[in-house]
């Protein structure tokens, strides 16, 4: 029987663990990630969850925890946000070229200093050269699917590289919604048990992360590319499987909205594509023909899917929650990059907004609309990026 | 009393492996097999055990190795613990083996961490005294007024004491052991494995190139190392510190070798003033007299 | 024993090594002075095999150390350990 709670987007995290029937967590907490673990910790003391739960002394330890895990044959979970996330930054790339399929809630926080306990995406934005595949959740419900979704991913033999699984601090992981949790029957018959790529075993002996060569290096980063490619051909399948179990699913890379006929595109992840969902409705009303594509995926990056949006869109406006210093948000950086090339491309133009946890509402967006409406209007952008509400 | 021709002929740590010509390390690791066995998985982060184990695809361990990040070994041996205890594999040893830079500098809070939490493992810090995979820079393991490429003009600071940060710790076993006395190595580490709960044992490893001194005299160098009182053996349990082997004679001050002896025969002290073998022998001594209220 | 790959197919999917006796290759090359024991004074007592840093020296017959030349790195510290001086070190070739 399927159960239908309402839950804080962090306690969902926990549920969604203790569905996957993680063996080995290893966390610590941080603000505002820390309801994730106490969830967990509860589960496991009062006998609901049958794992164990490694109080690690420090993020980097957690994730050298979920490493050690892995390689001796469990399936881990950990959780973390900002700077404990920068703080596990070595062990991410150790992960990944271990081709260990550890999956991790991150619930995105502004880094410090100064100390900012609320949401934008530079903690996992960051991360994105690391080798980790990245969703971004836009409610509570997507939370627990997609990490049941993230460990058959990324456990899969074509894949074989770790996940975080994003969702905005305090937004999402201290606001409740109703949420379903599946029959854990139907969770066990989506998700098979662990099958590790390698391990250390007494009776097979093997060592694992040797000094290597410049001569045969290069070929073990290429296989970890090729995964990320294997991962593109796999999400969308893995959803529409999920879709057929469970009733839901999540449409791909992109959840488009009313973007068929759209002129005006706003593309962003996250809350911020929930809000851009009713400054569309307001902005339709209004007769302007506007779309809102929230991007769900960030890696592997969702080339193609970008390339179809733009095919009849004249204008994409992409809303940032992170900036790479001294260029551009990453969304928008990489929004071009997708488009290269492509002959009588849209205009385009990026937003850097809701830094530091800032309110991105629904009004904000419709102004932001408003604006690259007139930027179309004039038939081009005057200026490319621009900061959104800055006090000036 | 462990008798030599009584320990498996078997070798482990395989031959023609990438560690220097008298390797203190290497002994230690034969001796590590023939106290535990090839049940034994190895978790070593970045120090020299993760190199002489030579480049991939070959290896010298012949039972399984898990390399991590330098910080990181007593983490990551936690891990494997847990995941072994969850899914009931039995009867095999962990073995977190780091060098003294991966202890008692950049791996102590991962150490501390995985003690507290009472891991059930075994963490062997093999202590050369310096950075020697990197190329011999210092680490707060390295003895006062030591050469390293970091302290050209000798080490300012006195030995970090980790076993007895470890023996604070309350855990149920603390050893210090050296590859000159292989038995009581052995016997050691055998009486580790058989204890449940965190135990820390810190092997002295002699370093030809480190240390400089001739390739030969690896074993010669530890045995005057615990001699001289430079490097006691001890182990703590239940809070009571006891003397091994040679060294339970050595709280007599007129028993321990002058550290002279010790001092001239390595390079790396060699510009040692009279001065500096003064502050050193006065650091031993109350050392010693800091053993003896333990006992 | 760890075939050496020659292209990308014979790779793992990670940085996995296999146990091999000479991980380093014919290390016995790096010496330039050769331990030879001398059974007549020999005792059995094994603290030259005990103490190998290679782990070398093999326990043969009735315990009588035997050195195994292809990795033998030529330390001496067999020779400085043996309490009856059974071991001397002779100048390679």
């Amino acid at each position: 029987m399927s159960q239908l709670i309402i839950d804080t987007g962090n306690h969902i995290a926990g549920y969604a663990c203790k569905a996957a029937k993680a063996d080995v967590i290893a966390a610590y907490p941080i603000t505002p990630q820390s309801s994730v673990v106490e969830q967990i910790a509860d589960f496991v003391e009062k006998g609901k969850m049958d794992a164990k739960y490694i109080r690690v002394e420090s993020e980097h330890s957690a994730m050298a925890a979920c490493i050690g895990a892995a390689a001796a044959g469990a399936r881990t979970f950990t959780a973390t946000s900002a700077h404990g996330l920068a703080l596990m930054h070595e062990m991410l790339h150790w992960a990944s070229a271990a081709r260990l399929p550890i999956v991790m809630a991150v619930v995105n926080r502004a880094m410090g200093p100064g100390w900012n306990i609320w949401a934008d995406f530079s903690d996992s934005l960051s991360q994105r050269d690391t080798g980790w595949i990245q969703f971004y959740c836009a409610d509570n419900q997507e939370i627990f699917d997609t990490i049941i979704q993230a460990y058959r991913l990324c456990e899969d033999k074509r894949v074989r590289m770790p996940t975080m699984v994003c969702h905005e601090g305090l937004i999402l992981s201290h606001t409740s919604m109703p949420v379903e949790i599946p029959d854990q029957k139907d969770i066990d018959e989506f998700l098979p048990p662990y099958d590790p790529p390698w391990i250390l075993d007494v009776d097979k002996p093997v060592t694992h992360g040797s000094l290597i060569y410049p001569e045969w290096y290069m070929e073990f980063r290429y296989f970890m590319d090729e995964a990320m490619k294997n991962a593109k051909k796999l999400i969308p399948e893995i959803d529409k499987e999920y879709g057929r179990k469970f009733g839901r699913e999540y449409r791909g890379y992109i959840e488009r909205y009313r973007c068929d006929d759209a002129d005006l595109v706003l593309l962003s992840m996250g809350t911020i594509g929930s809000e851009a969902k009713i400054a569309v409705d307001r902005l339709r009303r209004h007769g302007f023909k506007v779309g809102a594509a929230r991007v769900r995926v960030f890696r592997p990056f969702p080339k193609e899917e970008i390339q179809n949006l733009a095919e009849g869109a004249r204008m994409l406006t992409v809303i940032d929650r992170h900036i790479s210093y001294g260029m551009e948000g990453p969304l928008f950086i990489e929004v071009k990059a997708s488009l290269y090339g492509k002959e009588d491309g849209p205009l385009m133009t990026g937003l850097i907004a809701g830094l530091g946890g800032r309110d991105v509402t629904y009004l904000d967006i419709e102004k932001i609309a408003q604006k690259s409406l007139k930027h179309l209007e004039a038939g081009k952008v005057t200026k490319e990026v621009e900061w959104v509400g800055l006090r000036r | 009393m462990i008798k030599l021709k009584e320990l498996p002929k078997e070798e482990y740590f395989l031959p023609g492996n990438a560690s220097c010509a008298g390797c203190g390390l290497s002994i230690a690791l034969r001796l590590a097999y023939k106290a535990l066995g090839p049940r034994t998985v190895f978790v070593i982060p970045a120090c020299c055990a993760s190199v002489i184990h030579s480049p991939f695809p070959n290896t010298a361990f012949a039972s399984p190795c898990l390399n991590i990040a330098f910080e990181a070994a007593a983490a990551a041996a936690s891990g494997v613990v847990a995941a072994y205890e969850k899914r009931g594999v039995k009867d095999v040893t962990v073995l977190a083996w780091a060098g003294d830079g991966g202890t008692a500098d950049i791996g102590i809070q991962a150490l501390s961490g995985a003690v507290e939490r009472g891991t059930n493992f075994i963490y062997v810090c093999y202590d050369n005294e310096s950075y020697m995979n990197t190329g011999i820079q210092r680490s707060g393991s390295t003895p006062y007024g030591a050469w390293t490429t970091t302290t050209p003009t000798g080490k300012k600071q006195h030995k970090k004491n980790v076993p007895l940060i470890m023996a604070a710790h309350d855990i149920p076993y603390v050893a210090t052991a050296c590859v000159s006395y292989p038995r009581d190595l052995i016997s050691k580490l055998r009486k580790a494995k058989e204890i449940t709960g965190p135990k820390y044992i810190q092997i002295l490893i002699p370093c030809p190139p480190g240390w400089r001194f001739p390739t030969e005299k690896t074993i010669e160098m530890g045995r005057l190392a615990v001699q001289t009182g430079m490097w006691p053996l001890f182990e703590v349990e239940s809070g009571k510190l006891k003397l091994n082997g040679p060294s339970a004679r050595l709280v007599d001050k007129s028993k321990r070798k002058p550290i002279e002896q010790y001092l001239k025969s390595q390079g790396r002290f060699r510009r040692l003033t009279k001065e500096d073998i003064e502050v050193l022998q006065t650091w031993v001594d109350s050392s010693w007299e800091h053993y003896e209220r333990l006992i | 024993m760890s075939e050496k790959p020659k292209s990308l197919k014979d790779l793992p999917i990670t940085i996995i090594s296999r146990p091999m006796t000479g991980s380093a290759g014919e290390t016995g090359f790096w010496r330039t002075f050769r331990p030879v024991v001398d059974r007549s004074k020999c005792t059995n007592c094994l603290l030259c095999w005990i103490f190998c840093p290679e782990g070398c020296i093999e326990r043969g017959e009735g315990d009588v150390p035997t050195v195994n030349y292809t990795y033998c790195k030529g330390c001496g510290v067999c020779a400085n350990e043996c309490p009856v001086r059974a071991i001397t070190m002779e100048r390679e070739g």
